[in-house]
Parts: structure tokens; C-alpha cells; sequence
């Protein structure tokens, strides 16, 4: 069975549907699937939820599906840097799940793991809490979280086999890793596809039975929010 | 006279130990960071995957795969070592991480703090703030004493939505720090900055304490 498809468009054949539930992987703009968003953009397919920690920012990443009001709903832990996006929550346009960080990645990794729900600390006394099933244990109260499960979850690699065996670079692994397991379909876009027995299977972070499809999304132009240096001492 | 950042930074710095994993918020917080104390071994966990924060790095060394939970770019030690989210708030609510340093908008007595939203403002999130007080073992809050109005900000109950319930150890302001052995017990004076008198302090503190 051959995962490798020419471009994003045609990994996304027959898998997008108005209304659908989509699991993103990336941390701000790191990490980010950025040629399957944009092809999720190119086919106009609305009314979406979509699962991710961040929004992007204006005309990067989600940004593109918020700008193009695609988007119905976010489940995420963190919105700021982000204007169309404040314009559209602000406006009742958009609606908005917050989701504490942990308890997001911990969701979407339940769900990929046949877990429906959970029982955490995180947020017990917030309005997290609210209208969630509390329960103790050893006299400390945790509130029951719900796993996630979407209709597809897109990410981003950085090195695949031909398989589907994927390894992630640095801290663009973040949420990636969880939102991968967490669709009913994976799809992965990645910088360099090797042939299989060229990655030690030691060093694999996601084993190929989640990657149902893929792209060579090379080359990247890899965005940076905050681009913080220091200088080198003068010799 | 108070102390500014970064010297409630060194303050904040005073409380870590040797072999401790830290994670710092953004802000004063990560000040911190620069204050570790020479020969002191901390390492510094960023929640979006890493343990092991470097400093930020030399101009031709920047890489966008490598950034904090700030999303500003960093460096990696020989150390350092890589995760994901999932494994990273396991680290976090699993009680592994010793030591966390907040912001805050208020702390009450009781040891609740507000730190993610106003309402009528735009909302941006909680991020990893309700996950950090609710799993690390201990929690300092740094803050300014009173808000841009002059209003206490230790106060008898939060005001502002809360990030978590009981949770708060220890909180340093540029005027004092506050600290309480655990959760039942109610917070003490503790410290005061150069000049700064324990009446200063009643007058700009709502919350009830121990002196």
C-alpha cells in the first residue's frame, strides 16, 4: 500500500466534508502542517472544528482558515497574536472551547488511545470544572475530561521512512505526536522521505500505523514569532 | 526601596536548589533564569516539549524548531532532551516538575490565583497555567503588590476567574514575600525589600496574613 501522494490536494482526496471535526498538530507556528492547511483552504470546505493548541497568527497557519471564515469552531488552550481572530470571537462569529494545555494534549492522546474519558486535577475550582462529573481520590477532587477523536488529523515531520515511520525535529514534535493518534486518518506532510531501514527503528517517535497518508511538503519556509538572540563577546 | 524585576527575579531565584527542574512563565519569571546561582545544576523544562532550556542563540544559530513555551527561540544543552505535549504535561501534572515561578493578577489568602482572564476582555487562553499550579509541587507567584490603580493584589478572595484553587507556596512582590510551609496554613510575612516597612506593606494587603 503506497502512503506517499504527490502534493497535499491529492493526500486529502475524499476525506474532507463540510462540518468535520480536524485534529491540528503544531505549537504557535512551530511545528505547524502548513501545506495540508493550505489545501484545506484551497478546497473551501467550511463549518469546520478544528483541534489545536494554537489559532496561528494573522495569514500563517490557521490564521488562513479563520481569514477565510472556514472555521466554526477551536478547541484550543491559547488564541493571542492573532487579530481576525479576536475579531470573529469578539464578534459571536467564531466559537471558542479554551482547554487547559495539558488537558488538551492529554484529550487528544486518550483518544487516540481508546480512553473516552479521564479524571485530572488540572482545573478543578475553574470554570474549566464547570458542568464536568467531579470526583476524589485520596481526598484531592479531579474533574472527568473527555478524549477527543476527529474525523482526520493533519501534522507535520520532519523525517519519514516510505513506510510511514516518522520522526519529529526538536520542539516542533509538541502536539503533533498526540493529535496524530487522535484521527480516524492521519495525514502527514514531512521534509525528506527516506527508504525504509534508513532510520534506526530505536528512533522512530511515530510508529507508521498512524500515517495512513503523506506528502514531501519540501521546501519549508519555517516562520518564527519571536526571533530572541544574544551576541557573542567580542575575542 | 522596592525591588524591581529582576531583582524579584533574584529573589525568586533564592528558593531553587541544586538538581531542581524548573519551569518559568513568561515575564518576570523568566528572569529567573538569569539569576541561578553559580555551581547550582537547575534545569529548566519548557512545556512545549523540552527539558533543558539553553540561552537564547547566537544570531546564526537560530532554528524555528527550536523555541520555549514564550515561542521565542532558545538553544539546547548537551542535556537537553525532547517530547511531546502529551508527555510533556505528564511531566508537569505527574508532580515531577519541583518548582514553578508564575505571574499573577491576584493571589487570595487562601492561596487561589487569577492569572487568565478579564472578563469583558479578550480571552487568549489558560495555555498551561491551570495544568502548571495544578501538578507542580511548589508554586510561587511574582507580581507587582498593588495593580496599575494602586489595588491590592493579595487579596481576601480572587475577583478574576480563578487558574487554580489552593494552590500557591510562595508569593514575591517588590515589596515583600509571603510564604506558607503548606496549604493549610495560612500565608506569613516574611521578608521585607530595603526600606519597605511592615505597615507599607498592611496598608497595600488586603488578605489576611501572619507577621
Amino acid at each position: 500500500m503506497k502512503k506517499i501522494y504527490p502534493d497535499a490536494a491529492a493526500a486529502l482526496e475524499g476525506l474532507l466534508s463540510d462540518n468535520m471535526t480536524i485534529c491540528a498538530g503544531g505549537f504557535g507556528l512551530c511545528g505547524i502542517p502548513e501545506r495540508l492547511i493550505d489545501a484545506i483552504r484551497d478546497s473551501g470546505v467550511t463549518g469546520l472544528t478544528v483541534v489545536s493548541n494554537n489559532a496561528g497568527i494573522d495569514n500563517e497557519g490557521l490564521g488562513k482558515l479563520l481569514r477565510t471564515r472556514q472555521i466554526r469552531k477551536m478547541i484550543s488552550s491559547y488564541v493571542g497574536e492573532n487579530k481576525e481572530f479576536e475579531r470573529q470571537y469578539l464578534a459571536g462569529e467564531l466559537e471558542v472551547e479554551f482547554c487547559p494545555q495539558g488537558t488538551l494534549a492529554e484529550r487528544c492522546r486518550a483518544g487516540g488511545a481508546g480512553i473516552p474519558g479521564f479524571y485530572t486535577k488540572t482545573g478543578a475550582g475553574t470554570i474549566v470544572a464547570e458542568g464536568k462529573e467531579h470526583k476524589e481520590f485520596d481526598g484531592e477532587t479531579y474533574i472527568l475530561e473527555r478524549g477527543i477523536r476527529a474525523d482526520l488529523s493533519i501534522v507535520k515531520g520532519w523525517r519519514a521512512d516510505e513506510a510511514g515511520n516518522l520522526q519529529f525535529r526538536k520542539t516542533a514534535r509538541n502536539f503533533n505526536l498526540p493529535m496524530a493518534t487522535a484521527g480516524r486518518i492521519c495525514i502527514a506532510e514531512v521534509e525528506e522521505i527516506v527508504p525504509v531501514g534508513t532510520i534506526d527503528p530505536d528512533c522512530i517517535h511515530l510508529p507508521s500505523i498512524y500515517v495512513k497518508r503523506m506528502i514531501l511538503g519540501a521546501p519549508y519556509d519555517k516562520k518564527i514569532e519571536f526571533r530572541t538572540v544574544r551576541q557573542r563577546e567580542a575575542a | 526601596m522596592a525591588w524591581d524585576r529582576n531583582q524579584m527575579a533574584a529573589r525568586a531565584a533564592q528558593e531553587l536548589r541544586d538538581g531542581y527542574y524548573v519551569n518559568l512563565g513568561i515575564g518576570i519569571p523568566t528572569l529567573v533564569a538569569n539569576n541561578i546561582p553559580d555551581g547550582m545544576e537547575v534545569t529548566l523544562q519548557s512545556e512545549n516539549g523540552m527539558l533543558g532550556i539553553g540561552p537564547f542563540p547566537y544570531d546564526d544559530e537560530v532554528d524555528p524548531d527550536l523555541i520555549n513555551a514564550g515561542k521565542q527561540t532558545i538553544s539546547q544543552l548537551p542535556s537537553s532532551s525532547y517530547f511531546d505535549s502529551a508527555f510533556s504535561f505528564g511531566m508537569i501534572r505527574g508532580g515531577h516538575i519541583d518548582l514553578t515561578v508564575l505571574g499573577a493578577m491576584e493571589v487570595s489568602e487562601k492561596g487561589d490565583i487569577a492569572n487568565w482572564m478579564i472578563p469583558g476582555k479578550m480571552v487568549k487562553g489558560m495555555g498551561g497555567a491551570m495544568d502548571l499550579v495544578a501538578g507542580v509541587k511548589k508554586i510561587i507567584v511574582v507580581m507587582e503588590h498593588v495593580s496599575k490603580n494602586g489595588d491590592p493584589k493579595f487579596i481576601p478572595e480572587c475577583t478574576l476567574p480563578l487558574t487554580g484553587m489552593n494552590v500557591v507556596d510562595m508569593i514575591i512582590t517588590d515589596l515583600c514575600v509571603f510564604h506558607r510551609p503548606d496549604h493549610e496554613s495560612p500565608f506569613r510575612l516574611i521578608e521585607l525589600a530595603p526600606d519597605v516597612t511592615a505597615e507599607e506593606v498592611a496598608e497595600k494587603t488586603t488578605a489576611r496574613y501572619e507577621s
